[in-house]
């Protein structure tokens, strides 16, 4: 069964037709083209395909398209402007955060989503006080960015870009 | 010794130069490429580990809506050739016979992703089962001994009577150590896409080698290789798995023979990758050690039993580190395999010396506790003065320095060695060291062209591929010395076979063999077109000849140390440690080779905590077949990881005066691992992972 459904993905709106079955994943690639997120198991366990869902970061082959119709969608493409990168993404550059590129932009969406956690007071499993604001030290960032793989092993750089991208 | 480039550029730390494009996101990988109109594959496997498929029956799947065909091996197109040897993983619906569980037994053609695993799982299957058999173990009566190992290695070695030498030793450690089936894992799956149109075959494939994969797949297909394109222009990891194209890529290639010129696209699910990419074979390894009081060895034996597939050979060379790491003058190595109906292994990150390494590391620091000795001193104790079996001299071995650069650096001075013995705040300390090795590999047979553009820049071409090991950057870099030219003035192509014929991505030779074929292009160029070119002046060139090459034996060597905790009361291992210092020739850029240290070191780490992979011998079938099973390290369990270098060339080695640097890194990370644990809590883990359960007994 198809359904049309609309997105705002990285600031457009698009209309496509998808079948049911359609993870938010395939109907960004395989319909619209857009293949900055990227599938590295189709399950929920990479974190390559993060993207930011409404606001929040996701995992977008876990959720099906047609579930998500009107949705604002925005991919690491979409946080750089133009030639401007984000400062998350020019950290990655400068602190070398990345290896083959296959789980970059989901690690930076996961980054910036991540971010925004933390500033919104949102303890992880690794806070200690948890009536005060979080602060973002390493072991804050690594735990929170573990579901993100990164088979490189980037991880030390990861970090110490995030810390950058952070400030 | 050749004639070396002087570094400008090179040992310089360039960004990235595709880096931009891959932090947005925009870098195309193989499935991204964009094709027109395309049609979707998705495999059938096999559920069975052994038999013959009696009937498969594909109405109703052809019968869905948006289903164009399926293929079979009762329709597909036929291969050529007689699919023997390595080619029998290759020979793809060309039988009905089954070797292996999750080996491909057909194929849905359909319009879109969903409809063709859908119709995938329609497809009905009627098996003869025989009796299949997966369980590796030591005392099976079938193991054999192959011709060769892979890389061309001996099979076994020996060197003096070990036998004598260890019954006469005041010292013996000798012990069985095991590694688990693992598996590369690179977060890009293996995916391609193929075309076959008049012109021939177009894949845009996911490969660590676009020339490897077209002479493997042209006479396949009775292509002549100049109608087979392969396309890679960037690649989302590899290890060793897309060292050679595999089942998916004939199945790919069979399927876009039937679509009338539609484009196929066929992404290998993680879960597939668990039966048809390669992995690396488990291994139960012998260590033997005869020592003097004072350390110095006196026999070494390494003798290793590991796993093949019954359709193709591989032999892991897993002993062969045993042959030139330490001075012994009795020394005995062997390589036994059973051949079992497991999917086919291959490659992985460092084959050989990554499980080799743990073996012989841990032994070391066993002997090492059992004479009394420092870890490090053992080792630099038993420094050979030229390679131990070959007798050649060593173009360079400074591992002694690295054991020395390191300890100094990680403050191993203070240690005491009593194990079991620091205990803070419910956490047991402890730090462990262990040698690195890694042979320098040159591939030959590689060429390059460099052309002047009208733009003033200078075009270099050559089929090479960037795996994240950042070829795209490190390869310019070697472009503009060669040419004395500003890295600005490059334009570097890589990634198509439309490029002049080059070496696999493996070995850790790929920057070796290429940058060679580039320096005696440029040099070619130089001397038929001087400083000062016209547009369209071109010139083809390939490696310069290095004839030191046969009497010296090359190694980087490097030396690992690792600080770990566990949890007294859980067995919880953390790693809040590693430092690697390595000697590898020159190095290009230290910004991507640091990343490349750091990140294999990290693989080190993984395998000796988190990575098994658990074959079900009922059913023949890797369990833990995703990455919610099959662990691998992220955020959390990586701490400080670093690495460092000696400073060096290495003139011998080729024009550039490198060795490379891609697999070293893995190579004794686990045993840094695993004696610090032992340090920490004294208990001796010998076989990997290491798991808490493990450490309790
Ligand atoms: S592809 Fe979505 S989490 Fe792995
Ligand atoms: S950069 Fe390759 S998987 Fe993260």
């Amino acid at each position: 069964m198809d359904a049309s459904i609309r997105l705002r993905v990285d600031g457009q709106w698009r209309t496509l037709d998808v079948d049911t079955r359609t993870t938010l994943l395939d109907a960004l690639r395989e319909r619209l083209g857009v293949t900055s997120p990227k599938k590295g198991c189709d399950h929920g366990q990479c974190g390559s395909c993060t993207v930011l869902l409404d606001g929040r970061r996701a995992v977008t082959c876990l959720a099906l398209a047609v579930a998500h119709d009107g949705a604002e969608i925005v991919t690491a493409e979409g946080l750089a402007d133009g030639e401007d990168l984000h400062p998350v993404q020019r950290a990655f550059l400068e602190q070398d955060g990345l290896q083959c590129g296959y789980c970059t932009p989901g690690q930076v969406c996961s980054a910036v989503g991540m971010l925004e956690e933390v500033k919104a007071g949102w303890p992880s499993q690794v806070t200690e006080d948890l009536a005060g604001p979080p602060e973002l030290d390493d072991e804050e960032i690594r735990e929170r960015m573990s579901g993100n793989l990164c088979r490189c092993g980037a991880y030390p750089n990861i970090v110490a870009a995030i810390r950058q991208g952070a400030r | 010794m050749t004639e070396t480039i002087r570094a400008r550029a090179m040992g310089r730390p360039l960004e990235r130069l595709d880096g931009r494009d891959k932090v947005v996101g925009q870098a195309p990988y193989a499935y991204e490429q964009q094709v027109t109109d395309p049609l979707y594959l998705h495999p059938v496997q096999a559920v069975i580990a052994r038999g013959r498929i009696n009937a498969i029956d594909t109405a109703d799947a052809e019968s869905l809506p948006g289903v164009v065909t399926v293929l079979t091996h009762l329709n597909a197109p036929r291969l050529t050739g007689d699919g023997d040897g390595d080619d029998r993983e290759l020979w793809v619906l060309q039988s009905d016979e089954v070797h292996f569980r999750g080996q491909f037994i057909g194929v849905v053609v359909a319009e879109t992703s969903e409809i063709a695993r859908h119709a995938a799982d329609l497809v009905r299957v009627e098996y003869e089962r025989w009796p299949h058999d997966v369980e590796l173990s030591a005392d099976r009566d079938d193991l054999y001994a192959p011709d060769k190992v892979n890389a061309g290695h001996d099979t076994d070695t020996d060197v003096g009577d070990v036998a004598a030498a260890l019954a006469d030793a005041p010292v013996v450690v000798d012990h069985t150590y095991r590694t688990p089936m693992e598996y590369n894992n690179p977060m890009e799956p293996h995916a391609t896409v193929a075309v076959w149109d008049a012109g021939g075959l177009t894949m845009y494939d996911s490969t660590q080698g676009v020339h490897v994969v077209r002479q493997r797949l042209a006479p396949l297909f009775g292509l002549d290789p100049g109608h087979v394109r392969v396309v890679a222009p960037h690649v989302g990891g590899g290890f060793g798995s897309k060292g050679a194209p595999h089942a998916h890529n004939v199945l790919a290639g069979l399927a876009a023979q039937v679509t009338g010129g539609r484009p196929v696209k066929l992404a290998v699910t993680r879960q597939q990758m668990f039966s048809v990419v390669g992995h690396r074979t488990p291994t139960i390894q012998r260590i033997g050690l005869g020592a003097e009081t004072d350390g110095r060895l006196t026999a070494l034996v390494h003798e290793v039993v590991e796993h093949t597939s019954r359709i193709v050979e591989y032999a892991e060379q897993t002993a062969v580190v045993s042959r030139m790491m330490y001075a012994a003058p009795n020394r005995r190595t062997r390589h036994r395999l059973a051949a079992l109906d497991v999917p086919v292994p291959f490659w992985m990150r460092a084959p050989g010396e990554a499980p080799g390494a743990f073996a012989l590391e841990v032994a070391m620091d066993e002997l090492a506790v059992a004479c009394g000795l420092d870890p490090v001193e053992l080792r630099i104790r038993n420094e050979p003065d030229v390679d131990p079996e070959s007798g050649r001299p060593f173009s360079g071995r400074r591992m002694s320095e690295c054991l020395r650069e390191g300890a100094r650096r990680f403050g191993w001075e203070s240690r005491d060695p009593t194990p079991a013995a620091r205990l803070r705040d419910g956490w047991l300390e402890g730090t462990g060291v262990a040698a690195s090795v890694y042979p320098r590999i040159m591939q030959t047979g590689n060429r390059a062209w460099v052309r002047y553009g009208p733009d003033g820049r200078y075009e270099v071409g050559i089929g090479a591929v960037d795996i994240g090991t950042g070829t795209w950057t490190a390869l310019t870099q070697i472009a503009a010395d060669a040419l004395e030219v500003p890295v600005e003035e490059v334009r570097l192509r890589i990634g198509d076979t439309d490029l002049p014929e080059a070496a696999v991505a493996g070995g850790s030779g790929g920057l070796s063999a290429w940058g060679s074929a580039v320096v005696g292009a440029a040099r070619a160029f130089r001397e038929k077109f001087g400083r000062h070119p016209s547009a369209g002046d071109e010139a083809t060139g390939t490696a310069p000849e290095s004839p030191a090459a046969e009497d010296f034996s090359m190694y980087s060597f490097g030396a690992q140390f690792a600080h770990v905790r566990v949890h007294a009361d859980t067995g919880e291992i953390r790693v809040p440690r590693m430092l690697g210092v390595f000697t590898v020739g020159r190095v290009v850029n230290p910004r991507t080779a640091r990343s490349q240290f750091v990140g294999a070191m990290t693989m080190g780490l993984s395998m000796a905590l988190h990575e098994e992979a658990v074959l079900d011998p009922r059913f023949g079938h890797v369990v833990n077949h995703d990455l919610a099973t099959y662990h691998i390290a992220t955020h959390a369990d990586v701490q400080d990881v670093d690495a460092i270098w000696l400073d060096e060339e290495d003139p011998r080695s080729n024009p550039m005066g490198i060795r490379g640097i891609g697999e070293i890194g893995i190579v004794g990370a686990a045993a840094a691992v695993a004696n610090a644990v032992h340090h920490a809590t004294g208990v001796r883990v010998r076989d990997l992972p290491i798991t808490p359960d493990k450490l309790f007994h």
